[in-house]
């Protein structure tokens, strides 16, 4: 009996560290494969990018959020809903500039930097840009859908 | 707690970036991009056996092995446990999946079974268990046969 609670925590454990680590081996490989971090960087919003125009449906199918009024509600579902969805987190929303057009999202636990350590010459790697490329992504094709559906 | 979508979509993201990468389009490129994904999934693999704890990994026999691919990572990776393993009971294996998640969203249809193996061959979970249970040595022969896209076989011939 014991046994097979066992089996079923081992498997979430796996399951969760899973993304993480598939994650860290991807940035591995492409530090390997690109002569500069700039380049990563690049690479990874590229990728983050076409992700996010893939994973907004995946979110709008599962998370029966409607149509957001303003950009604040827009930042509160992103952290409060899609972060949460996804991740496991909820970044916190700070840093709103005057225009009200700019915001941070801080992640105190972001699950991708698990077990990670950058050395020195890496100093410039920004090792969670997938994440960025991810929003862009998504809501870029969010953009699109809206002016698709007012047509 | 990562979703398990978001390794379905990295992993999709991940297979047709390492593909581009090589100019080579004749079987010297693609056996470079494939062995480069399956090194990636060797050390993933390596690193979650790391994180189990030691009882976990302690198998008696090389069945105890591939039933814990097939219950314990199959239902990690997939959420779903593989769906047939066969064995001549002399080192040979033939695990299936009638429904492998990451060729699934594929359409079936012969166009696509050109694609297809650039996939599950390059998949990096055909490698995890080559690591998570690391007491093994293997050596493995591993042919994969696609009778259509959703279907997996993989036979494993271990040595003796």
């Amino acid at each position: 009996m014991s046994r097979q609670a066992n089996r079923g925590t081992e498997s979430k454990k796996m399951s969760s560290e899973l993304f993480t680590l598939t994650y860290g081996a991807l940035v591995t490989q492409l530090c390997k494969d690109y002569e500069n971090d700039e380049d990563v960087n690049k690479q990874l919003d590229k990728m983050g990018y076409n992700i996010g125009v893939r994973l907004i449906e995946d979110f709008l199918a599962r998370s029966n959020v409607g149509r957001c009024h303003d950009f604040r509600e827009t930042a509160d579902v992103i952290a409060k809903v899609a972060f949460k969805m996804y991740l496991g987190i909820t970044p916190s929303i700070t840093n709103w500039s005057p225009a009200g057009d700019e915001f941070s999202l801080i992640l105190e636990n972001n699950p991708l930097v698990d077990f990670v350590e950058l050395p020195d010459n890496h100093s410039s790697l920004i090792y969670s840009n997938l994440l960025c490329g991810v929003l862009r992504g998504a809501l870029e094709m969010i953009r699109k859908l809206r002016y698709t559906a007012n047509a | 707690m990562a979703d398990a979508a978001l390794f379905e979509f990295l992993h999709t993201e991940m297979v047709a970036e390492l593909w581009a990468q090589d100019p080579d389009p004749g079987p010297g490129g693609q056996k470079m991009s494939l062995s480069v994904l399956e090194g990636m999934g060797f050390r993933v693999g390596q690193a979650l056996g790391e994180r189990l704890p030691r009882e976990t990994l302690a198998f008696r026999e090389e069945l105890d092995v591939l039933k814990f691919l097939c219950k314990d990572v199959w239902a990690a990776v997939f959420q779903k446990q593989m769906d047939s393993l066969r064995t001549n009971h002399q080192g040979t294996y033939v695990l299936q999946d009638n429904s492998f998640p990451l060729l699934i969203r594929m359409a079936s249809g012969l166009q696509y079974l050109e694609e297809a193996p650039k996939h599950p061959g390059a998949s990096p979970v055909w490698t995890l268990p080559g690591s998570a249970t690391c007491c093994l040595m293997w050596n493995s022969a591993r042919r994969l046969h696609l009778p259509s896209t959703n279907h997996c076989l993989q036979s494993l011939a271990l040595p003796p």
